[in-house]
């Protein structure tokens, strides 16, 4: 039940909503606001920590030193990424374990694009061009986003994922212009990686399940679509510039409109991935499990060590 | 207790730690986020792997969130406000001849 | 190449490939450590001995003046010809072997650097200057990990028994010299490697007593890595790292 005093901090909240002030940490905000926050910043931060396996998976097998050097250092910022993702997230009253707990157990979900699998060394060029430019795409507009350390934590990410699109893009180059093998895999993984990229954007606005109160809290700043077709335009010169075949053959300039055309996204699939069936669901949450649970016994000896030196503190001061 | 929850308590125990870096010498402080870590000497290495990975910094702060003594906001009217109506206090309350007005 | 760049471009090989095995199992850890803090702390120092590999093979590669790469040494030599000493390459096992590994190598190097600082030649200074300041990080953090993991609970003070237990055979072959190492010693490009363990087993064993844990004894040695002969661990961690250069040989990437 809302209380006078509630109705007022409410009306306080819309006030600063309305003016372009950012909500911080300690300020009231509606639960609703709370929990529409929580779900997109955690997964948020659990895309870049399950993001950080397909790539991950070509570190052992990057073709030169300074590849992997990169590839490592890129992989690494994703780690640092979700961190600064669960710190923001966590400035809402939620824990870290909160939040990895309903990542392993499915209730919070991560993007879908990182249950497709990288079969070839060009799914790191992709990942990096395509993913990753798609993302930063939703990033930079979400650094207008009306919660503070959310915001804040964007603007620094961007500042850091320029670097991972263009190396992947410096990868699919070097592709596209090799050996007839090397220009076929850049080929097949952007082919392979078009499509859910597209799909990182969510559904029409039209079938967007929380896209409205995100929008009217200003926590989403633009439409899926708007930016998806942000995207569709950025990238089709660009992939004119690798020399590669369009992935999508209706893709085509449109005078009238000033954009691209494109074709329709198989949407069937995309539920189909979201609710668990892409190729990697499976594998992607058991290696996360894996990893904790390998850790559990670390993380246990650290506590025990802490509180055997806080005992000893104690005593010496008794 | 199921096997996550005794792990996610182990978790709790990594106490949280604000991250304060300065960017340049000559220059505040300035909170730059949070991290988990299990003693304040580990959360300045963890500072310095997690928020400088590209030389951001030339000075680290990292102080436990729980030592962190803040203004409320319920209370930030009373707290805050009377600040405000001391406009004495700043320098364009003061009018001065155009000849001087750059003081 | 004459004897002197023969035996120079050995040593930096050497080293070179000192690091690049150890960056490389470090570098599995990524998306594997016990928490995100600790995953991106991991990735740092195996970035840092990638870094170390490079600017080693860069060095021997102009040294040898055949317009070789640093790739092509890397990537196209087999496990015979690799020579790194053996405790870089053992597999990392759990977080404990890690750490005990990186305690290891890391108080060792960070004697053996500062030394090689002193080197005449002084491109070989200039690098240990730099892994110098690696090392000296990375021994401040294996160094409270030892002894949280020795002092946490009984499990990670089994586990760092193991560690040490496992370990104690590949400890001596870091202090080995070769006789062309002994000959750039003389000429004062490299570093005496055996006038390094007393100082090495005195750390190390009061360290460990710190905690209450054994000693490895560091005489004990399984040789052979500087010749080519290694753990069979060597070889499936090259036909991952060399699989696309050899499928595709002579490319760009």
């Amino acid at each position: 039940m809302q209380t006078v005093d509630d109705a007022a901090a409410q009306i306080e909240f819309d006030r600063r909503i309305a003016d372009e002030q950012k909500i911080e940490p300690t300020d009231w905000m509606p639960d609703a606001y709370r929990k529409n926050l929580i779900r997109q910043m955690s997964q948020h931060a659990h895309s870049e920590v399950i993001g950080m396996q397909p790539e991950g998976n070509w570190i052992t097998r990057a073709p030169s030193l300074r590849r992997k050097a990169v590839l490592l250092s890129k992989v690494q910022d994703e780690a640092g990424h979700g961190l600064y993702l669960y710190s923001a997230t966590e400035s809402l009253g939620i824990t870290r374990s909160e939040l990895i707990e309903a990542l392993q157990t499915g209730v919070a979900k991560y993007a879908s694009i990182f249950n497709y699998p990288t079969l070839t060394w060009a799914d790191v060029g992709a990942i990096g061009w395509l993913v990753d430019g798609a993302a930063i795409v939703n990033q930079i507009s979400l650094q207008r986003t009306s919660y503070g350390p959310y915001s804040r934590a964007m603007i620094r990410i961007c500042k850091e994922e320029s670097f991972h699109q263009r190396q992947g893009y410096e990868i699919m180059y070097e592709l596209a212009h090799g050996s007839p093998e090397q220009k076929a895999m850049a080929q097949d993984a952007m082919n392979r990686n078009w499509w859910p990229a597209l799909m990182m954007f969510g559904p029409h606005d039209s079938d967007s399940a929380h896209s409205g109160k995100s929008m009217q809290w200003k926590i989403k700043r633009q439409s899926n679509d708007y930016l998806r077709q942000k995207f569709i335009d950025q990238t089709v010169p660009q992939i004119e510039v690798l020399g590669l075949e369009m992935p999508d053959p209706e893709i085509k300039w449109n005078e009238e409109l000033g954009q691209y055309d494109s074709g329709e996204i198989n949407w069937e699939e995309f539920y189909q991935v979201i609710n668990g069936s892409g190729p990697c669901n499976y594998q992607r949450l058991k290696h996360h499990k894996k990893a904790h649970q390998d850790g559990e016994w670390v993380r246990e000896a650290v506590r025990a060590y802490s509180e055997k030196q806080q005992a000893k503190k104690e005593q010496k001061s008794a | 207790m199921s096997e996550q929850q005794a792990a996610n308590i182990n978790q709790e125990h990594l106490a949280v730690y604000e991250v304060f870096v300065r960017s340049n010498r000559g220059l505040d402080h300035k909170h730059v986020g949070s991290l988990h870590a299990e003693s304040p000497e580990h959360a300045l290495m963890y500072a310095r792997d997690c928020y400088l990975r590209r030389s951001e910094g030339v000075s680290v702060w990292v102080v436990k969130s729980t030592d962190i003594t803040a203004s409320q906001e319920e209370d930030i009217a009373n707290f805050v406000d009377p600040m405000d109506d001391k406009p004495y206090r700043h320098a364009t309350h003061y009018v001065l001849p155009d000849n001087v007005n750059n003081m | 190449m004459n004897k002197n760049s023969e035996n120079l471009y050995r040593f930096l090989v050497g080293l070179a490939d000192d690091s690049v095995v150890l960056s490389h199992r470090l570098s599995e850890w990524c998306s594997n450590g016990p928490y995100l803090e600790e995953d991106i702390a991991l990735s740092n120092i195996a970035l840092d001995y990638i870094g170390r590999a490079r600017m080693f093979y860069q060095y021997a590669v102009e040294i040898e003046g055949k317009g070789r790469t640093e790739d092509d040494i890397a990537y196209h030599r087999n496990e015979r010809e690799f020579t790194n000493t053996l405790i870089h390459e053992l597999p990392i096992n759990d977080f404990a072997f890690t750490m005990v590994r990186q305690y290891f190598v890391d108080v060792f190097y960070c004697e053996y650097l500062q030394q090689l600082t002193q080197s005449s030649d002084s491109q070989v200074a200039a690098i240990a200057a730099k892994a110098l300041k690696e090392s000296r990080y990375h021994l401040k953090r294996s160094e409270p990990w030892i002894k949280q993991l020795s002092e946490g609970t009984e499990e990670s003070k089994h586990r760092v028994q193991l560690a040490l237990d496992e370990l104690e055979n590949f400890v001596g072959e870091m202090f080995l010299m070769e006789d062309w190492e002994k000959e750039l010693v003389e000429q004062g490009i490299a570093v005496d490697r055996e006038a390094l363990q007393a100082d090495w087993d005195k750390q190390v064993q009061e360290f460990l007593a710190e905690s209450e844990m054994k000693f490895p004894d560091s005489q004990l040695q399984i040789r052979g890595g500087r010749n080519g002969i290694h753990t069979e661990h060597l070889g499936h961690m090259l036909s991952e790292m060399q699989y696309l250069q050899r499928v595709h040989p002579g490319l760009k990437w």
